[in-house]
């Protein structure tokens, strides 16, 4: 087996946030501990039947820094052997959750890169959309990170928020490209059916910015972070030189990548499989010695060209041709050919000498060409 | 001899309005007389296609041969011939009359009489049938029968001293009418040795043996072997088969004078048999027809078109299945340069229109496109011909046309009086000119209009409903053409003009009509890669002015390793919709935009 990624999920947050969608849990419904037995058994089960080799590790959440710090220590014990020896060591953390005391052991056990979850500067809008940490609470947390050394931070922002406007959007930027960080993710904010704040939005209780001032917020920062030396590098990702995300670009590059934890999604020898969701299925199914995973789906080689189309296109430096010929045994140019006329003629994407790339407009509009790779 | 025989016979259809229980005492009847087992009795036998179940209306007719034995020990076969209960069918619904010597009025205890029973009473009494009043739904506590009774002596001017009150749904009365039906509907009176003459009331087509027609005989006999003459074209055929309708078929020898049933002959196409038309003996006919026959016309036209242009030639079989069993549904080939290659459709009605989409798009499975419904305007060109359009987009230039005419009916609405108002400012808004208005009682009202039918295709019945809170029922009937000032409407997407989405309108409706549609497509069309101007115009002079502003943001803003497949599923979602699109131009419509001129509220 050669070099894959490791996705671990922890699906514990102390209160959910308005617009999650995501696989967590209220932390005191649940047994933290039984938990993270299930999933120590899940990384013993992979690490001892096939032999993986993680050059990537990412725990993520949920808000993977509430549990105790004695578990993530036996979560980084269980997969140890299994880690390269500079792997990319990553843990989402909620401001304020963390402590000294955590994070000199977050540090000790070879975590190297943090993931702060900030959202927005302005303390009335993070009250908006429900999230519980001021920004204090994040500033206190991000220098005790810096203080102990890390020198890997990524900042998570989100634009397009309810009662956001350009100038909160610009500020919170500034603030945060001034504190210095080596990676930053702005996100759009995704309205998904299943959460508050769709029904909130729906109701017209509370109001987004529509399409334009969206994309203004967008161009915005793409412009800004440019300056502070935070180079585009995927649709919401911005980093320093060299300071890409190694195991998110598992991910856009289409590699292979072991996901363990409740809900996790897998992608190994062209199949993909995920565990059940919930947390108490999860567990139940591993004590009862009965597979975690709920299922799975062949991915046939057309289907894992267009993947691979739509996740490589995501990124800046977009698809290189004479990698996809290669791993598909195709002309990309010629079999896309009528497709790339039209998308050319759009202005949504870019033909280098051995690259497709898209255009800003292209990534404004990325779902338009990526639908039209579909076959 | 033959005249006792004809004495036991009894030959009836059941008038009612939607809902009153019609088919609901049909299967009591058939259920009390034995035809069929009660476990073997679906609910409404006669009522055998889903669409109709489901509609609870009755669109294809058929009959039902029944044994009864009377309180008195005589023998009697009823014929309960089933008419379709919509205004779209009234000749249909006055053939199956013709075929009865009377008639089961059912009036709803609840309810009083509708306009729909009304016309349908004067339907029969136009074919001199003896009606015979029944009350149904008494066990409601809202039936007020006393009420009732009064209201048809009133309003159809029928004695109902010997109504029956009963519940067809808790088989209440039953009996009485079977009884009353020996009482109070004749027997027939034909000649058993004169010169065949029967009336084809209905038609099926059946894949073994062809063209079937149901036949009510008046005069003479028929039996297999004998060649028949249809007296509206002269055609020819050797009978192959006759027999009873149980409702299975049941051959027999003949059919005698006043007798009920079926015939096949080696008849290919349906529309060889036309509803309405006389049989005779070929080597020795009768002298007349049968009075009332009339070639049925569509009155409704609409485009009809395959979502997927691979599916044409599907289509075209489906339709041609259709029309084995629907005289009435035309079609021909007709061409949009928005929607492709497709059929122009001829219907009776908009009832007849809509059940006819339904059962293209859910017994063939096929997804359509539909363009605005039209009615047939008569075009005096300046060169003195007459052209007949049904579609607006072959409408001549305005220069070459003199004058033009539009079809215009009769309406009568029946309503409680307190909507008089509305309903009277509805048709005012529809160009209706007032004829009369009835009170049938103090509270209720029947109110005439002349209406061009036109301005009823659209969503005439809706507004009615939505205004009249459910209470008003309407009937119509052709009346004739009249002269009117009409213009084609058409409507240009980014400078282009979308063919399909033409419509031809009253002058001064024009402009309104035109604003009214170019908001609905802004409102339909979503956002594309570029603006999209929508204009709508009468000839060159644009009317109305929208626009739908280019998209800007089609993007998901996180995609990691457990977002794959679902982002895949969404945008593979986002490619079945942009394939449902149908590609304008420059444009992408949804197929939504072709029914938008049905949906402007005015």
């Amino acid at each position: 087996m050669g070099n894959i990624g490791l996705y671990i999920h922890i699906p514990f947050c102390k209160k959910k946030c308005l617009y999650c969608d995501f696989n967590s849990y209220d932390i005191k419904s649940l047994d933290e501990n039984a938990y993270i037995d299930a999933l120590i058994e899940e990384i013993n089960f992979y690490a001892n039947e096939q032999k993986y080799n993680f050059k990537t590790v990412f725990i993520g959440g949920g808000t993977p820094t509430i549990i105790n710090p004695g578990n993530i220590v036996r979560i980084m014990q269980a997969v140890e052997k299994n880690i390269q020896t500079d792997a990319e060591i990553t843990i989402e953390c909620n401001p304020g959750t963390v402590d000294k005391k955590k994070i000199d052991i977050y540090k000790a056990i070879g975590i190297n890169r943090i993931s702060i979850g900030l959202q927005a500067w302005q303390d009335d809008l993070l009250g908006v959309i429900g999230r519980i940490h001021k920004r204090e609470d994040f500033l206190r947390s991000f220098t005790l990170f810096r203080d102990s050394g890390f020198n890997n931070i990524n900042v998570d922002l989100m634009f397009s928020l309810p009662g956001q406007n350009m100038d909160m959007w610009i500020e919170t930027l500034t603030k945060v490209c001034n504190l210095g960080v080596e990676h930053l993710s702005c996100y759009s904010l995704i309205v998904e059916e299943t959460t508050p704040i769709y029904a909130l939005i729906q109701s017209g209780k509370l109001i987004i910015p529509d399409e334009d001032i969206d994309r203004e917020m967008y161009k915005t920062a793409k412009e800004i972070l440019n300056n502070y030396g935070l180079k585009q590098y995927e649709i919401s990702n911005f980093s320093k030189d060299g300071l890409c995300c190694a195991h998110n670009l598992v991910y856009w590059n289409n590699e292979e990548y072991l996901g363990v934890g409740a809900g996790s999604h897998s992608k190994i020898g062209g199949k993909r499989f995920w565990n059940y969701s919930y947390v108490n299925e999860y567990i139940k199914n591993i004590r009862d010695k009965k597979s975690a995973i709920e299922g799975f789906e062949n991915i046939s080689i057309l289907e894992d060209s267009w993947e691979t189309i739509i996740l490589g296109l995501r990124l800046n430096s977009g698809i290189a041709l004479s990698d996809f010929n290669d791993k598909y045994k195709t002309n990309f140019l010629k079999q896309y050919e009528k497709t790339l006329i039209k998308l050319k003629e759009e202005a949504l994407i870019q033909i280098q000498t051995d690259r497709v790339i898209l255009t800003d407009k292209g990534q404004d509009l990325s779902n338009r060409v990526f639908v039209e790779f579909m076959k | 001899m033959t005249k006792e025989r004809q004495k036991h016979i009894r030959n009836f259809c059941i008038i009612a309005h939607i809902d009153h229980g019609k088919s609901t005492l049909a299967d009591r009847l058939i259920e009390k007389t034995g035809v069929i087992a009660i476990r073997d009795m679906e609910a409404q036998v006669l009522d055998n296609m889903d669409l109709e179940k489901e509609r609870g209306i009755t669109i294809k007719l058929t009959s039902v041969k029944l044994n009864y034995k009377s309180k008195d020990g005589e023998d009697y076969i009823y014929n309960l011939i089933d008419t379709p209960g919509h205004v779209d069918f009234t000749y249909e619904v006055s053939r199956s009359l013709a075929a009865c010597e009377g008639a089961i009025v059912i009036v709803d205890a609840t309810q009083g009489i509708e306009a729909q029973t009304l016309a349908n009473v004067y339907l029969a009494l136009d074919n001199n049938l003896e009606l015979y009043p029944v009350i149904n739904k008494i066990d409601l506590p809202s039936a007020d029968p006393e009420f009732v009774k009064k209201e048809i002596e009133d309003v159809i001017g029928l004695d109902a001293g010997n109504a029956a009150l009963i519940s067809a749904k808790e088989g209440i009365g039953i009996e009485e009418v079977l009884e009353g039906i020996i009482k109070y509907i004749p027997h027939p009176q034909g000649d058993e040795d004169a010169p065949l003459k029967a009336l084809i009331f209905d038609s099926l087509y059946d894949s073994y043996k062809g063209v079937i027609a149901y036949i009510r005989v008046i005069d003479g006999k028929v039996r297999p072997g004998m060649d028949i003459k249809m007296m509206s074209n002269g055609a020819i055929y050797e009978v192959v088969e006759v027999g009873t309708l149980r409702p299975a078929m049941f051959p027999s020898s003949e059919l005698l004078a006043g007798e009920v049933g079926y015939i096949t002959g080696s008849i290919k196409n349906v529309r060889d048999i036309h509803v309405g038309d006389t049989i005779t003996d070929a080597k020795n006919p009768c002298l007349t027809p049968l009075p009332g026959y009339r070639k049925v016309t569509p009155m409704v036209y609409c485009g009809i078109y395959p979502a997927d242009g691979a599916d044409y030639n599907d289509l075209r079989d489906a339709l041609e299945k259709l029309q084995l069993n629907d005289a009435a549904l035309l079609f021909e080939p007709e061409t949009s340069i928005a929607l492709g290659f497709g059929f122009r459709c001829g219907f009776l009605g908009l009832l007849h229109m809509e059940i006819i989409q339904e059962r293209l798009e859910r017994e063939y499975n096929l997804d359509l496109v539909t363009t605005a419904p039209s009615v047939i305007y008569h075009i005096m060109k300046t060169n003195g011909e007459m052209v007949e359009v049904s579609n607006p987009t072959n409408m001549p230039s305005p220069q070459e046309i003199d004058y033009m005419e539009e079809p215009i009916v009769e309406a009568s609405i029946m309503s409680p009086t307190e909507y008089v108002g509305t309903i009277m400012e509805l048709c005012q808004n529809r160009r209706g000119i007032f004829k009369d208005m009835k009170y049938m009682e103090e509270t209720r009202a029947i109110i005439n209009y002349e209406l061009p039918l036109n301005e009823i295709i659209y969503d005439f019945f809706d507004a009615l409903k939505s205004r009249t809170k459910g209470y008003a029922s309407f009937d119509y009937e052709l009346k004739g053409y009249a002269k009117s000032d009409l213009v084609k409407l058409d409507i240009l997407l980014n400078g282009e003009n979308v063919d399909a989405l033409s419509f031809i309108v009253h002058k001064e409706k024009a402009y309104n009509r035109g604003r009214a549609m170019a908001e609905k497509l802004k409102d339909v069309i979503p956002r594309q890669m570029f603006e999209i101007p929508i204009q709508a115009a009468v000839g060159q002079k644009i009317i109305a002015r929208e626009t739908v502003k280019a998209l800007r943001k089609d993007v998901l803003a996180k995609c990691y390793g457990g977002d794959i497949s679902r982002k895949k599923k969404l945008l593979e979602k986002q490619k079945e919709g942009k394939k449902r699109m149908r590609q304008v131009g420059s444009v992408e419509l949804p197929q939504e935009a072709f029914m938008s001129v049905l949906k402007l509220d005015d």
